[in-house]
């Protein structure tokens, strides 16, 4: 399968939906992109597994490669590991929600849709890229469109927010950029090229400056702890759609960054700092449990306790074995599927409510079942329940983590387990707050889903309950590919 | 052999009721699916009798020792070469047993519920649910995997969650169901990390080999368990003190007890399931799932669940004396009777005739299910009846609720352990088992069963005797057209029950089930049994006195005994103790500081260098005005610096 497909067809229907004269046309040839993404998805998953299966066991899979800049040594290189693969069926999930949730977006509709689509390309070409200069051109793609997303079609706060958003991924980017040069520098042979430059083996003393700055760039992306605060006020004054993409995508950039790039070709660096990736991970998942405790808003509530989620794919990073990193990438995958959910139906009662402080809400369950379970079920699957995916991918982050048998991790890891008490607390006491009770005055007339709602809301719980109840195929999926980092690390100095 | 289809179709055909009722309920089946359910469930019940048939008397036995079989096993979840979570089935014994209980009571309880619930909003919602926890409770008494068991032990949690919170716009209910998830999830907590512990010294999560490896000394697995210590206690004794935390927190065992009698928010019928014969049991059963390790190689792990039982036992006993609430002396009395259960297990050993504590144990959870789902089966039909909770809106129901009067005299003589119903055979193990390894215990659950027998019967005696009813007081028309016991369906549950538990301790459970799957011959001790009986029939002679005539006794014994009383009414103030906690504590000390950090400091800190940024550009911008006057003022400055500059070096 030829991987362009994956940022041609987003770039082709971004450009079909500026010639399209009126918003019914955006938003049903958006659909249409999003479903061909979809599809196309499922085909690489299938095709990949269909490869893995008659024994091809190269790291990378459908590799193609075009010169694109012969003197500075860039290439378009593509290529995907099962890592790959589930990022990229998480962001095909994740669009497809996204589009179905924004039926009812009315101004600048097609520029509104143009941005999603053009945002969803970023995405998929970084999780292919595998030379450092096009996935870092890629990175920005994905940020740029957000600014606009949230200063335009956000509410609240939302100049302060969208400025601040772009202003920290920015930085955040700076400090990938500076991190990519140091290693671009590093060997004879100048070279962006992330197979090579793994098989090269990078020097220890740049590894021990350019790892720091990769991870803590690349953290930006994904909340790590101090430099999450975007998160908050980014998710809660975007657009609906906008927060889907952000937590669901955007925050899984990072992520994917930190394993790829950072842990991948520095694993000298990897271990020298793994204490301190522990240490803040640790922080960020019992301090945003905490603090998510204190919320009145909804939108804030999520935002926070995805701080909370985002930390243990760090601590499963930091914790460098091969169950652990497995379950860092199923929690990528499962919180990006979750908190879109999270979002969407947020969105959806806000659109009746016209709130989103808890304390306004009540018995929303009576007026609206269709929101209210699903509220629920995103809920239940926040709180780490069996049957859905966010249990199986905490467990593997324990069940990974308790492998060191040092004080120093066995603590972190005790301490990161509590979280799920505190996790229990707040998602109980939003859910039973705003579904359950008394229904509150003036809410007599509210309306259930529409089918679009429905639609998105289900293909996510599809994509769940996949995970949920039988994760051997997504643990087959990424465990090879973490295997990969883990031979890079068992590599003596 | 087994047959795997059969054993697997007993919990999936109630998950199929639950998926089929929950997602199509609503709109086509509105009122058959009460029916549905049971008959899914009849099915269930029908295949649990037939496993434990063939398992008893066909194919479980070889050589005299029942096996531990696993005839279906599938990787769920790959974590290493050896360490994986299974989805299986295991058929032992207690298992078995759990089967046929589980099934038997959740039967009663769809058929029960088809009167009492009847004309509810959301019937169906609510067969779902039962559907849902009878599923998750089957998977979790036939899990071969303790990762397995931990799936479906949360999966019965949030059943449980779901039900105490049916009747979802109150807020007494939504604060109950709320309390009861969070409780029990902080003792989760505790069974997780125990797993990590266990499985990390064993190198596997299977509980046979787990079992295997850490009751012989000479594995590697049992070495390094015994030898790593924290806080001079080894690996293993925490690893099985914290899974017992666990148990302990779905068992309602003190301190973790808290939320079981809020849980009696929920409608009865699930009070009965729930609450009282299934998924409380669900610690015992994990205390009895891994007892081979416990008893041989952690003897001070065991002693702690003695003792917590024992403790249990007696405070909720005392505190059962006092309420007014009768679904609340249920509850308390469930605690109560499930700490028997818990120090019967603790003062067992490991094989032969010292492990006769374990077979009491077992036998005590299957008569305690067939009494106490009787007693809720029947305070339901009573609650029914008087649309109240209260001991002082009801008395004298004997004469209009008769088939309610003679099944819950049943249970209460069950309970109290008078002879020959279920609870005496079952209690009088228990009591024999402890006065053999433990004295303090023997002597405490002594003065339990005395408390047990008085406030069983004062519940029973302020029920169905005591003042003249209600409907006499008001001349007979309270309920204009008042529904009696409810019909058939609710009444032939409280009567197959009372069967049970009339004539369950007839059965030799200690051919059946022992710590080491051999036969365990029970001997009956007249001399023994006095002093228990003795004491139940006191407590009941003083219920008697004090609540079968409306007299001013029970006013003046509470006076008397002033301070006592007032403690164990107000439930020694354990929950007040808890909301200062979780209030003052966890929420002002942690929760407010870290969300005002987040707010001010780390964010003060980002907001800072954004605004010092500006600061500084402020400051400097108007060098870059575009004025062309101004940069001719600045390039004169500067040409007239640099020639004083040269003008000073050269000269």
């Amino acid at each position: 399968m030829n991987l362009s497909l994956l940022i041609l067809i987003p770039l082709l229907t971004a450009a079909a939906v500026l010639l399209m004269r009126n918003a019914a046309q955006v938003r049903w040839v958006s659909l249409l992109g999003a479903s061909a993404q979809l599809v196309l998805a499922f085909v690489l998953l299938f095709l990949f597994n269909q490869q893995r299966a008659a024994g091809n066991t190269a790291q990378m899979l459908f590799e193609t490669q075009y010169n694109w800049f012969p003197s500075w040594n860039i290439s378009f290189h593509l290529g995907v590991d099962g890592i790959s693969v589930a990022m990229i069926l998480l962001t095909a999930f994740v669009v497809i929600a996204g589009v179905l949730v924004s039926w009812n977006v009315t101004k600048m509709t097609k520029e509104f849709y143009f941005l999603l689509i053009l945002l969803s390309m970023g995405a998929y070409g970084f999780f292919i890229s595998l030379d450092l200069f096009i996935l870092f051109f890629f990175l920005e793609i994905a940020v740029i469109p957000k600014y606009l997303l949230i200063g335009i079609w956000g509410s609240g706060k939302k100049e302060y927010a969208a400025n601040k958003l772009a202003l920290m991924l920015m930085g955040g980017s700076a400090l990938v950029l500076v991190g990519l040069l140091g290693i671009y520098f590093s060997g004879k042979e100048h070279s962006f090229d992330l197979m090579k430059l793994a098989a090269l083996n990078i020097p220890l003393q740049i590894q021990m400056i350019c790892f720091p700055l990769l991870f803590a760039g690349f953290g930006v992306f994904t909340a790590l702890f101090p430099l999450h605060t975007w998160v908050p006020d980014g998710h809660s004054s975007a657009p609906t759609a906008g927060s889907m993409f952000l937590a669901g995508i955007s925050m899984k950039l990072g992520g994917y960054g930190c394993l790829r790039v950072a842990t991948f070709l520095m694993p000298e660096g990897a271990k020298e700092y793994a204490n301190i990736i522990i240490i803040l991970s640790v922080i960020a998942i019992l301090y945003g449990a905490f603090a998510t405790m204190m919320q009145k808003d909804l939108k804030y509530i999520n935002a926070y306790s995805s701080v909370s989620h985002c930390g243990f794919v760090l601590l499963g990073i930091g914790m460098l074995t091969k169950t652990s990193m497995t379950g860092a990438v199923m929690q990528m995958v499962s919180h990006g599927l979750m908190t879109a959910l999270f979002f969407a139906v947020i969105g959806m009662i806000y659109e009746r409510t016209h709130t989103r402080q808890v304390s306004e809400m009540g018995g929303l369950l009576k007026r609206m079942p269709f929101i209210g379970t699903v509220l629920f079920i995103v809920g239940l699957c926040s709180l780490g329940l069996p049957g859905l995916s966010g249990f199986v991918a905490e467990m593997t982050v324990f069940m990974g983590s308790w492998q060191h048998p040092d004080t120093f991790r066995r603590i972190a890891t005790i301490l990161a387990c509590l979280s799920i008490v505190v996790t229990a607390v707040y998602i109980l006491r939003a859910i039973t707050k705003t579904a359950m009770g008394p229904l509150k005055e003036g809410f007599e007339l509210l309306t259930d889903a529409t089918w679009n709602e429905k639609l998105a809301a289900l293909i996510l719980i599809a994509g769940i309950i996949a995970i949920g109840i039988a994760p051997f195929w997504l643990n087959d999926l990424i465990a090879p590919g973490a295997e990969v980092i883990m031979q890079k690390l068992a590599i003596p100095k | 052999m087994p047959n795997a289809t059969y054993i697997a179709l007993i919990p999936l055909l109630p998950l199929a009721g639950f998926l089929m009722l929950g997602i199509f309920g609503r709109k086509y089946f509105k009122n058959t699916s009460g029916v549905i359910g049971a008959a899914l469930l009849l099915i269930s019940t029908v295949l649990a009798l037939y496993t434990a048939y063939g398992y008893f008397f066909e194919y479980g036995k070889v050589d005299g020792v029942y096996q531990k079989l696993v005839p279906l096993k599938y990787t769920w979840l790959q974590f290493s070469e050896n360490v994986s979570i299974d989805m299986g089935i295991i058929i032992d014994p207690v298992s078995v047993m759990m089967l046929v209980v589980v099934t038997f009571v959740s039967l009663m309880v769809h058929i029960y519920s088809l009167g009492y619930m009847k004309g509810d909003e959301r019937f169906p919602t609510y067969y779902a649910f039962l559907g849902l926890f009878t599923f998750s409770m089957l998977g979790l008494v036939v899990s071969s995997n303790i990762f397995q068991i931990y799936i479906f032990w949360e999966l019965v949690g949030v059943s449980s969650f779901l039900l105490i919170g049916y009747y979802y716009d109150k807020p007494s209910a939504v604060a109950a169901c709320k309390k009861a998830f969070i409780v029990t999830r902080f003792a989760d907590v505790g069974f997780l990390i125990g797993i990590l512990i266990l499985a990390f010294h064993s190198g596997t999560l299977d509980f046979n080999t787990l079992i295997t490896t850490l009751t012989s000394p000479e594995t590697e697995g049992y070495k390094s368990a015994a030898a790593a210590s924290f806080m001079g206690v080894s690996a293993l004794t925490w690893g099985l003190a914290l899974v017992f935390v666990g148990g302990a927190g779905k068992s309602a065992m003190f301190p973790l007890h808290i939320w079981l009698p809020d849980a009696m928010e929920g409608p009865t019928p699930v009070s009965a399931l729930i609450h009282a014969a299934t998924m409380v049991v669900a610690g015992v059963f994990l205390v009895a799932r891994l007892f081979p390790v416990f008893a041989i190689s952690s003897p001070n792990a065991l002693t702690m669940v003695g003792y917590v039982g024992a403790i249990s036992a007696l405070i909720a006993a005392i505190i059962a004396c006092t309420q007014t609430d009768i679904k609340r002396v249920l509850a308390y009395s469930t605690m109560s009777q499930i700490g028997y259960m818990m120090f019967a297990l603790g003062v067992s050993k490991y094989g032969g005739e010292e492990g006769l504590g374990y077979t009491a144990s077992m036998f005590h959870l299957f008569t305690h299910a067939m009494f106490k789902a009787l007693l809720f089966l029947g305070a339901g039909a009573v609650i029914h009846y008087i649309h109240s909770n209260e001991m002082k809106d009801m008395g004298g129901l004997r004469k209009y609720l008769p088939v309610t009067h003679i099944t819950f005299l049943i249970a209460c003589l069950a309970i109290a352990g008078v002879p020959p119903f279920a609870g005496f055979f079952s209690k009088e193990e228990i009591l024999l088992a402890a006065y053999e390894h433990n004295t303090a215990i023997y002597w405490i659950a002594l003065i339990t069963s005395g408390l047990t027998a008085f406030y069983m019967f004062r519940l029973y005696f302020n029920i169905f005797w005591n003042a003249p009813s209600p409907l006499e007081r008001a001349g007979g028309e309270v309920h204009g057209e008042h529904h009696g016991e409810g019909g058939f369906v609710m009444m032939m549950p409280l009567v197959l029950l009372a069967v049970g538990a009339a004539g369950a301790g007839f059965i030799p459970f200690g051919h059946f089930i022992s710590s080491d799957g051999k036969q365990l011959n029970t001997e009956f001790h007249l001399q023994f049994s006095i002093a228990p009986v003795a004491l139940g029939l006191a407590g009941i002679f003083i219920a008697m006195w004090m609540y079968k005539k409306q007299n001013n006794r029970p006013d003046k014994i509470a006076a008397s005994l002033s301070s006592l009383y007032k403690a164990a009414y107000h439930k020694f103030y354990i929950d007040e103790i808890y909301t200062f906690i979780t209030q003052k504590i966890i929420f002002n000390l942690i929760g407010r500081p870290a969300a005002w950090f987040d707010k001010n400091v780390v964010d003060g800190m980002i907001n800072a260098t954004g605004n010092g940024t500006k600061d500084i550009s402020e400051s400097i911008k108007g060098l870059q005005s575009g004025k062309v006057q101004s940069y001719a003022i600045y390039f004169l400055a500067g040409v007239i610096g640099l020639a004083l500059l040269f003008i000073y070096w050269w000269t």
